[in-house]
């Protein structure tokens, strides 16, 4: 009875608790609009969480049918993009020396091979001879020398890269001038490079910039890389230095080839004084 | 009975009074608020009626309410507070041997009963009258902490009042 009289008293309280704990909040939910409005929202929430399950469940279902439209809907978009075409005109810039009368065409090119990793590297680019490439060209980038075209069909053409056994250009330290001629270095780095033939009287720091000479098929001044070692090897009449080349020639993307129109007329004068000589 | 009446009004209007115009004003770090005013719910003696004892923690939760424009927000707080009152005093006390219609005070119950009764009580009021106000799970962190740091205060509170009025009476 007792235990009776205790439930009843729980149940009581239980009871007394349900009544005016709904009249408060019902009086709550009533008067505050914040509430109110939130309650309604978080209704609002409810159903439209349901909503959104439902929706990727569907999605899910219907993937398969979505990936073959979007595979379709690349393929059709690639067919559109402008590097599956060849590109028949050619935008050409041209830089004009007015004070040394010297005239350097360049043509934009983009790289479709390359490679770094054997003893005689060459890399492709898509101009060739209908865009005015030829033999014997320079080929630069944005950050250093590359290298010379060496073979040209109608629209690729061959560059013989830096990172070739067989590749010599010419070129100078930044400060103080002094000439030497630049190779690839012997152990195959792609990032290293010997400068050869420089004067003892030269003073190269570590560190110094080494660019084009303008002697040969480029401007003088485009970088070509910096020097890492002043005394890679001893025991030679002239300076030999290692340099870090400024281009990363794994990355090559796009190159401009540069056509010094005097070069015809350069050789052919200095094959004349050698048969005079 | 009538001087439980007469101690009991006087003591919904004082406290009702210093929580409406001393208390509302304090706020530690925008993280401690407290709500002292539920000690009347605490200290109703032990034979109040349950009908009375809800309709009163309703009413009290009102008044309050009007202060704070808030309608029905403390009023829910505190009739949950009643029920957690006589669920807790249901499974701690033993209603017989009482006399004189003794209440929960910390001087007759002694400060480890009231100490813990004053804690849970005041944790589950605020923790309602909290979630309630904020109304959302976002930020429960912070509303977490608020109804921590503020049962603290109120407990503190609380304590500190038991120990006001605690030669009055002497101790069981």
């Amino acid at each position: 009875m007792r235990n009776l009289l205790i439930f009843i008293t729980k149940y009581n309280a239980f009871f007394l608790f349900l009544i005016f704990e709904i009249s408060s909040l019902v009086i709550y939910i009533k008067y505050n609009s914040f509430q109110k409005a939130s309650f309604i929202n978080s209704s609002n929430q409810v159903t439209g969480y349901l909503y959104t399950q439902k929706t990727d469940l569907d999605g899910y279902l219907s993937l398969k049918e979505v990936n073959d439209s979007l595979a379709r809907e690349n393929a059709a978009l690639r067919n559109q993009l402008k590097s599956s075409f060849y590109i028949d005109t050619v935008a050409k810039h041209k830089l004009n020396d007015t004070v040394y009368k010297v005239e350097y065409e360049y043509t934009v090119a983009r790289v479709i091979n390359n490679s770094t990793n054997r003893s005689f590297n060459y890399l492709t680019i898509n101009k060739g001879s209908k865009d005015g490439i030829g033999v014997g060209m320079g080929v630069i980038c944005s950050s250093g020398i590359v290298g010379k075209v060496v073979n040209v069909t109608e629209h690729l053409a061959n560059v013989q890269s830096m990172l070739n056994k067989d590749t010599r250009f010419s070129v100078m330290l930044a400060k103080n001038k002094e000439i030497g001629s630049i190779r690839w270095g012997d152990d195959l780095d792609p990032h290293k490079g010997l400068l050869m033939d420089v004067n003892n009287n030269a003073q190269p720091q570590y560190g110094e910039m080494v660019v084009t000479s303008g002697y040969s098929l480029f401007p003088a001044g485009i970088p070509v890389g910096k020097i890492s070692n002043l005394h890679p090897k001893g025991g030679s009449i002239s300076l030999n230095m290692e340099i870090t080349f400024a281009v990363d020639y794994s990355k090559l993307q796009y190159v401009d080839v540069v056509d010094y129109k005097y070069a015809k007329e350069q050789e052919g004068l200095e094959a004349q004084q050698k048969k005079d000589d | 009975m009538i001087r439980a009446i007469i101690i009991n009004t006087l003591r919904f209007i004082v406290l009702v009074f210093i929580q409406v115009f001393l208390l509302k004003n304090i706020t530690l770090y925008n993280l401690s608020t407290p709500y002292l005013y539920i000690l009347f719910i605490l200290l109703l003696p032990f034979e109040t009626p349950n009908a009375l004892l809800f309709l009163l923690a309703f009413v009290l939760g009102l008044t309050i309410d009007a202060f704070y424009d808030t309608p029905g927000l403390h009023a829910a707080a505190c009739v949950l507070l009643a029920l957690v009152r006589v669920l807790f005093i249901s499974i701690t006390v033993q209603k017989e041997g009482f006399d004189n219609e003794p209440e929960p005070t910390l001087s007759n119950m002694g400060f480890r009963w009231f100490f813990t009764y004053a804690l849970v009580l005041t944790l589950f009021h605020h923790f309602f009258l909290f979630n309630l106000e904020v109304f959302s799970l976002s930020g429960i962190q912070y509303t977490l902490s608020r109804v921590i740091l503020s049962s603290i205060f109120t407990v503190f509170l609380m304590l500190v009042s038991g120990l006001l009025f605690y030669s009055r009476k002497e101790r069981k």
